[in-house]
């Protein structure tokens, strides 16, 4: 108790409470949701129980449904709300069916033949300044689901499914992987005391140190039940690692608790493939057991399915033409809930094609582990060995990796080499479009411009590039997504720096460096290409923010409004080009930038990026959709989307980000993404577009009051007639000393503060007081880089409207401007697409 | 633990379908019909219910071990299955409540436990193929032994199990000053249904299940409760004309499990094996008057034939309460006397307490008579 919910690996059903213990806590629940009065609908309840004596007590209750009803529906396969929304319209519960077994009424309450754990993902490595210890503040960004028989092949699977690097429950190779100082039994004590992202991991290293069960228990407080299943695990390891030779049933015993090839692999210092031959041979297979709510009471024909090495399986194939979908597996920043669109989307495009759709994902949150999205789901970790031994059995025409971001896509050389059809884009033409040597080539056979840029293995060579590219550069290792260790350098020290800090360099993992293009535009095209060889733009999308903030988390707007014709055109005809060198079969991403008159390729994908369900939102028309359907060989042209639509209002889209929750986390933007959502709003003007969606990021703007500006020199002349505007609306302009000298010389009034370390009243004081409506702020530079942090946390702090470049601060005065000048208005997204076609 | 220490062992059952597992202590042949329950938690007030007696449980609970065992939670004085098979049995088990371990706890009743089972694929045939013997024993494959045992078995169906497990001596439950006095025929009877009436301030008489009606009415009871119980409802042929005799004389009676299936043979019903029967605590059972639903705890392989309209042959009784999953009846009242039977447990234990106001209700008509 004491971590939030959503930061604890949570297992179903309770695995350490007597009945009497489970339907007093069942009494308590229905007593509560009486008195409250819950007449229809979902309902959370938290307890906690004493583990000494049995004392019950009720943390909260939700009258409605909350983050672990999805987990919970999930988890028994009965939709609660689905089932709340007919009690919501007035059936009863026994007046509708149980969707799953179909024959018996919902009135009942499922119960579980499986064990079923579910496990947070964090994202501190993009927050190095926030406080990594768990507590009633929720911080982690997704989560991972597994179904297994037993608690330790759950947790194992779930553990695995995370996407973290371990291969299941396995330390880290250094104490600071598993957030250690160094290697000592202290160290151990100390941190187990302290709930982290990594103590699981923690765990597992002072069982194998030989701590107790009994002291890690006393140490982390973790049931001695659980502490026991992972000592079986330790103990499974140790035994297997010093056999003489792993026989079938040895190896058989392991895979049932589940370890994962990898895992044994690693413990007789083996390869993958190695296991997974030797189990194939020795025909050690998993089964594939469905969730049916009843635990087999009943007959059930909903194929909603997990692995197990269990006897008997289920689900059989259909004997249908079917397509695997492999979704994206745990949200985390920089690869969240877009993809899942992308797969749904794909999921009921082939459906109507008639395909037999076949999903794999992991990720409990989405709507693609919905047992009704797909034909048949197979909730399983998106790893190599899962996903081959589904493929393996379903024999499907292909499978579809370009729409589940880089989960699947760091599968496809494997899966390919593994005899498996990729539908799409060729595994080749993907490898091209990472591979910087590759790629740079076919650059140049197109006539396009690329930064000046290069790749490095080691961080001489790394020096070397950047010297010869030219500061500033933007270093970031290959295949990632969201920007991960993405950072801008000025100078050779700050590079050296990243290496010590940031990243690791090697052979097997080279880093790309590119000249990085100040104060360019960067701008996103979408576009669909089909096996005949077609092209179609799906979207132009203009970045609000310069280049330099990731493209995740800078706002844009589609269509551009600040790009010249001519520039415009030279993109699409770039993107064109690009998809059809690069034989494209369903979605491409491109990145460019434009500085002084020159466009820049800086970064193509050929797979469906973040934006999808942006442009596909903006314009109206089901991209993902349409990607699945040329995947499955029709052509543009049959399908009847052959022209691109430019709308004639405008979408702006807006991150969303997390800062409030991570105290101590400076919301300056940057290369590497931090944002964990969006918002898009609509209008029929950029100010009014932006506005909205400024509102909807909940940093509503303000129509009146005082504008507190603060930039570094870089800046001033810029903000000069942005203020001016401010100071025209109405606004009282405030600065601080050097912004307001050079405002004032200007011909802008502007009264001047005091800087944090210059006394009192100063600029903080007014944030604090509620004194100021906006804060325009950019970054003033090292030495003063503490008083403007202490700025933008009390922003975020005490909810004050910030912007943190230019041009959002330009775009803030649109907005506002906008929003003064008319009524606001309702137009559904139907009335303003009333006139585009859709293709069928 | 390591493989030396497990035992590997089978199921056959009667139709010839054989699961492998292990075992931790080597086991005798052990014969009995398989059933299977989907409660989740409650393992021990499962293995202890005597309405389990004669029959070996298969848990679909795939973990079953992880609490331990206590003294107070048992539903009689011993376990009363006569194998179990988990899928898996833990190796260590917390609560705080917690004595000791559920395997050795078994093993010293001499209980089988097979584990390591394909628990879904067992439950899955039963409820496919329905109920059917069973014969667990030591090795890969059955011996010959375990086969002719197998074959020797009888069926369920015809086997008065009740009268076996019935109390051997009449004892006396509750506070002695309780205002109430309710006779029990123990046809297997659960200490919780003794417990809630102790609860609901009643002293209670348990009377062996071959008590006459002369000798339970010479008691002086304000009510008659007949229990749960094992076996054949049919085959406990002396039971009817007791109830009948009982009941002439206007005392209330409520009839639980076996009991509800022995006051529906009394007026005239027939019962009938189920395939394979209401097993677990969350079995939806309709109200038939006014419509709403409880959860109920349930176990039985026997029914009372009949529908929401009534009970084929027993005019005087009407249908109180169905069963929604598959319609069967779940309870019963008299048109004219104070007598009303549930076929599901009120008493839970191991299961939801959605139904224990039918106590109270049983006690409203107690005291009504009483005055």
């Amino acid at each position: 108790m004491g971590v939030h919910t959503g930061d604890s690996i949570t297992v179903a059903p309770a695995m350490t409470l007597t009945d009497r213990e489970y339907q007093d806590m069942r009494d308590a629940a229905v007593a509560i949701i009486r008195e409250v009065g819950v007449e229809a609908g979902g309902c959370n309840i938290q307890f906690a129980v004493n583990p000494l004596d049995g004392e019950m007590l009720v943390i909260e209750m939700n009258p409605r449904v909350s983050r672990s009803s999805a987990l919970a529906s999930k988890a028994t396969g009965f939709p609660i709300a689905r089932i709340g929304a007919k009690l919501a319209v007035g059936y009863r519960l026994d007046e509708i069916p149980n969707d799953i077994t179909k024959t018996t009424p919902a009135s009942f309450e499922p119960v579980l033949d499986y064990v079923v754990v579910k496990i947070p993902r964090f994202a501190f490595e993009k927050f190095p300044n926030a406080d990594p210890r768990l507590t009633t503040q929720m911080k982690s960004v997704g989560e991972a689901m597994a179904i297994g028989r037993t608690f330790k092949e759950a947790f194992q699977k779930g553990l695995r499914a995370l996407e973290n690097g371990r291969s299941g429950w396995t330390v880290g190779s250094r104490p600071l992987d598993d957030r250690l100082p160094d290697d000592s039994v202290e160290a151990l004590r100390g941190a187990l005391r302290q709930p982290t992202p990594e103590r699981i991991y923690q765990v597992k290293r002072a069982l194998e140190r030989g701590l107790s069960i009994a002291e890690v228990h006393e140490l982390s407080a973790i049931d001695p039940w659980f502490l026991g299943q992972m000592q079986e695990l330790v103990d499974a390891e140790r035994a297997y690692a010093t056999r003489e030779s792993t026989d079938a049933r040895a190896l058989r015993r392991m895979k049932r608790m589940g370890f994962s090839d990898r895992q044994l692999a690693d413990l007789r210092d083996e390869t993958e493939a190695d296991v997974r031959e030797r189990r194939w041979a020795l025909d050690i297979r998993p089964s594939y057991k469905m969730v049916d709510t009843c635990a087999g009471e009943f007959p059930s024909e909903t194929p909603y399915l997990y692995s197990s090495y269990d006897e008997e399986s289920e689900g059989p194939r259909s004997g249908r033409r079917s397509v695997v979908i492999l979704g994206s597996g745990p949200n985390r920043i920089g690869q969240g809930v877009e993809f899942d669109y992308c797969c749904v989307r794909a999921v009921m495009a082939l459906r109507e094609q008639g395909y037999e759709a076949i999903m794999v994902n992991s990720n409990p949150e989405t709507v693609s582990t919905d047992y009704d999205t797909s034909d048949k789901l197979y909730f399983e970790p998106l790893t190599l060995e899962d996903v081959l031994e589904i493929v393996d059995r379903e024999k499907p025409e292909g499978v579809i990796v370009q729409l589940g971001g880089q989960t699947p896509l760091k599968l496809t050389r494997a899966l390919e080499a593994a005899g498996v059809r990729i539908l799409g884009t060729s595994p080749d033409s993907i490898d091209i479009a990472e591979d910087r040597r590759r790629f740079d080539k076919i650059a140049r056979e197109l006539g396009l411009q690329q930064p000046p840029n290069g790749t490095a293995t080691s961080v001489a060579e790394a020096l070397e590039a950047a010297e010869r590219i030219g500061y500033p550069v933007l270093v970031r290792p290959s295949y990632v997504l969201g920007g991960r260790a993405m950072q801008i350098c000025y100078d050779p020290e700050s590079l050296d720096g990243y290496f010590a800090t940031a990243a690791r360099v090697s052979e097997e993992k080279p880093v790309l460096i590119d000249r990085f293009l100040e104060d360019a535009f960067e701008v996103d095209v979408d576009a669909i290409a089909d096996s005949a060889g077609t092209v179609v733009i799906g979207g132009v999308m203009q970045h609000i923010e310069d280049a330099g903030i990731h493209s995740g988390d800078s706002a844009c707007v589609l269509p551009p409004y600040l790009i010249g014709e001519k520039d415009l055109q030279a993109m699409r005809e770039q993107t064109v080009a690009l998809a059809k060198a690069l034989k494209v079969v369903g979605l491409i991403n491109v990145q460019y930038a434009i500085k002084d008159g020159v466009v820049y390729v800086l970064e193509v994908n050929p797979r469906a990026s973040r934006t999808i369900p942006f442009v596909s939102k903006a314009i109206g028309v089901p991209l993902a959709s349409l990607a699945a359907r040329v995947m499955m060989g029709e052509t543009l042209v049959d399908i009847g989307f052959t022209e691109e639509i430019v709308p004639p209002y405008v979408c702006v889209k807006e991150a969303v980000f997390p800062f409030s929750k991570f105290q101590g986390t400076d919301p300056v933007l940057g290369p590497e993404m931090r944002s964990t959502g969006e918002v898009m709003g609509i209008s029929d003007s950029f100010g009014a577009s932006f506005a909205k969606a400024q509102l909807s990021a909940s940093n509503g703007l303000p129509l009146e009051g005082r504008i507190l500006i603060t930039v570094n020199d870089h800046d001033k002349a810029t903000v000069t007639p942005i203020a001016r505007r401010f100071h025209e609306m109405g606004f009282e302009v405030v600065a601080t000393s050097g912004t307001s000298r050079f405002l004032k010389a200007r011909g802008i009034p502007a009264s001047s503060v005091f800087k944090v370390h210059e006394g009192r009243p100063n600029c903080h004081d007014l944030i604090v007081n509620g004194d100021v409506q906006l804060l325009i702020n950019t970054p003033l530079g090292k030495h003063a880089q503490w008083d403007d942090y202490v700025l933008r946390q009390a922003a975020i702090r005490h909810h004050v409207p910030y912007t943190t470049t230019m041009s959002a601060a330009s775009a803030a005065s649109d907005a506002i401007l906008s929003l003064r000048s008319r009524r606001a208005t309702v137009k559904t997204l139907q009335e303003w697409q009333a006139d585009i076609v859709v293709p069928a | 633990m390591t493989d030396r220490e497990l035992h590997p062992g089978f199921l056959l059952l009667e139709d010839g379908t054989l699961f492998r597992g292990v075992f931790r202590t080597p086991p005798v042949i052990t014969v009995a019909e398989v059933v299977f329950t989907t409660n989740m938690s409650g393992y021990q007030e499962v293995f202890t219910d005597p309405s389990y007696r004669g029959q070996i449980v298969v848990m679909t609970a795939p973990m079953i071990g992880n609490y331990g065992v206590n003294a107070s939670d048992p539903e009689s004085a011993r376990p009363q299955v006569a194998g179990v098979i988990v899928r898996e049995l833990s190796n260590s088990y917390s609560n705080w409540r917690a004595e000791g371990d559920l395997g050795s706890w078994l093993s010293d009743a001499q209980i089988p436990i097979l584990e390591e089972v394909d628990t879904r694929r067992l439950t899955k045939h039963l409820r496919t193929i329905g109920s059917m013997t069973g014969v667990m024993g030591l090795g890969d494959e059955p011996s010959a032994e375990a086969i002719a045992a197998l074959e020797a078995c009888p069926s369920m169906e015809g086997l008065d199990l009740a009268t076996r497990v019935t109390t051997g001596e009449r004892y006396t439950w509750g506070n002695p000053d309780a205002p109430y006095h309710i006779v029990a025929y123990d046809y297997g009877i659960k200490r919780n249904i003794l417990r809630l009436f102790d609860e609901n301030g009643c002293r209670i008489t348990v009377l062996p299940a071959e008590t006459s009606a002369e000798d339970a009415l010479a008691l002086a009871p304000d009510g008659v409760f007949l229990s749960n119980g094992p076996g054949d409802p049919a085959a406990v042929t002396y039971a009817p004309a007791t109830v009948r005799a009982i009941a002439a004389q206007g005392v209330p009676i409520f009839g639980i499990c076996l009991g509800h299936q022995i006051l529906g043979l009394t007026f005239g019903g027939e019962t009938i094996k189920m395939s394979y029967g209401h097993r677990g605590g969350n079995q939806p059972v309709k109200e038939v008057g006014s419509g709403r639903v409880l959860i109920t705890s349930q176990n039985h392989g026997f029914a009372v034939k009949g529908d929401e309209d009534g009970v084929p042959g027993a005019p005087e009784l009407e249908v109180t309460h169905v069963n929604l999953n598959d319609g069967t009846v779940e309870g019963l009242k008299h048109r004219d006397l104070p007598i009303f039977s549930v076929q599901y447990h009120p008493e839970a234990a191991p299961g939801p307490h959605d139904a224990r106001p039918l106590f109270e209700e049983f006690l409203a008509t107690v005291r009504t008579r009483k005055g």
